[in-house]
C-alpha cells in the first residue's frame, strides 16, 4: 500500500489523515500535491494526522519539511498529530521534532490553532 | 559479545535495473536475509531504512534512472556481520559536499538526510568512489546475541 490521504474540515482547520507509506515516489508526491492544493485554496491551518503512517523515508521527511515551509510561508501553520514511535524517532534524530509543533490529542491540537 | 554462529552463512548478489520498484525489492531481499541471520525487529527497521536510502541514492542520484545502468546489490550474513553493498554506475560525488543535515541552517532543507540516516542506523558505513566512476556504499550491522 502506498499512501492514502483523507482530508476533513474541523472548523477552520484542515485535518489530513495520512495512512500508509510516505516514501520516494507516489507517497511523497501525493503529499506534496495535497499540500500545494491546500495552500492554493488558502487553507492555512493544517493538522497532519500521522497515526496510521507505516513507513517514512528521507524523502517523506523532506515532504513534511516542504509542507511546513509552504504553509508557514503562506502565513499559516502546519502541525503534526499522533506520531508513532518510528516517525517520532526519525524526527528526533534529524532534530526536526523541535521544528514541528507536535500534538497527541486532536481536540487540543485543533484548539491550538485558535 | 557472542556470535550468532547458529545461523547459516548467506550471500546474494543482484544487478538491479535503476527503477524505484527495485528499491522495494532490494529492501525486501535484505530484510529476509537479516531476519534469517537473527536480527531483531529494531535492527530490521534500521536496516530496511538504510538499505532503502542507499538504493534510492544509487538509482536516483547515481544512475539517474538510466535503464542502461545497473545497481550492484550484495547482501551477506556470515555469522559475525550482516553486510550490504550497493554500487552504482554513476558519476560519483564528493561526500564533503553533502551539507550537515543537523546544522541549524540546514534543518529546513527538503533533502540531504539519506547518508546521515544510513550512518545513524548501521554500525558501520563506508562510501567510496569506484575506479569505474560509480559510488559504492557498504552498510554493516554486527551480529551479536542479545
Amino acid at each position: 500500500m502506498s499512501v492514502k490521504l483523507t482530508t476533513r474540515q474541523v472548523g477552520d482547520v484542515t485535518v489530513v489523515d495520512v495512512a500508509g507509506r510516505i516514501t520516494l515516489g507516489e507517497g511523497s508526491s501525493a503529499l506534496r500535491d495535497l499540500m500545494r492544493d491546500l495552500v492554493g485554496k488558502s487553507q492555512k491551518k493544517v493538522l497532519l494526522n500521522l497515526g496510521e503512517v507505516s513507513y517514512i523515508d528521507s524523502s517523506g521527511i523532506g515532504e513534511l519539511v516542504s509542507g511546513f515551509t509552504t504553509v508557514t510561508n503562506s502565513g499559516g501553520a502546519l502541525k503534526l498529530l499522533n506520531l508513532n514511535k518510528r516517525v517520532k524517532d526519525l524526527l528526533q534524530i534529524t532534530k526536526l521534532y523541535t521544528v514541528f509543533e507536535v500534538h497527541e490529542d486532536e481536540a487540543a491540537a485543533i484548539r491550538s490553532f485558535a | 559479545m557472542q556470535e550468532n554462529a547458529g545461523h547459516a552463512p548467506e550471500t546474494v548478489e543482484k544487478f538491479l535495473d535503476s527503477t524505484l520498484e527495485n528499491v522495494d525489492s532490494a529492501e525486501e531481499l535484505a530484510l529476509g536475509i537479516a531476519q534469517r541471520a537473527g536480527l531483531d525487529d529494531e535492527d530490521l527497521m534500521k536496516i530496511g531504512m538504510a538499505v532503502r536510502e542507499s538504493v534510492v541514492n544509487a538509482v536516483v542520484h547515481g544512475n539517474r534512472y538510466n535503464t542502461h545502468k545497473k545497481v550492484r546489490f550484495v547482501v551477506t550474513a556470515d555469522g559475525k556481520t550482516f553486510t550490504v553493498l550497493v554500487a552504482d554506475q554513476g558519476e560519483g560525488f564528493d561526500m564533503e559536499s553533502v551539507p550537515d543535515p543537523l546544522a541549524p541552517e540546514n534543518l529546513l532543507r527538503t533533502s540531504g538526510r539519506g547518508i546521515f540516516l544510513m550512518r545513524s542506523f548501521m554500525d558501520d558505513f563506508q562510501l567510496r568512489r569506484l575506479e569505474s566512476g560509480g559510488t559504492e556504499v557498504t552498510l554493516v550491522k554486527h551480529l551479536v546475541s542479545k
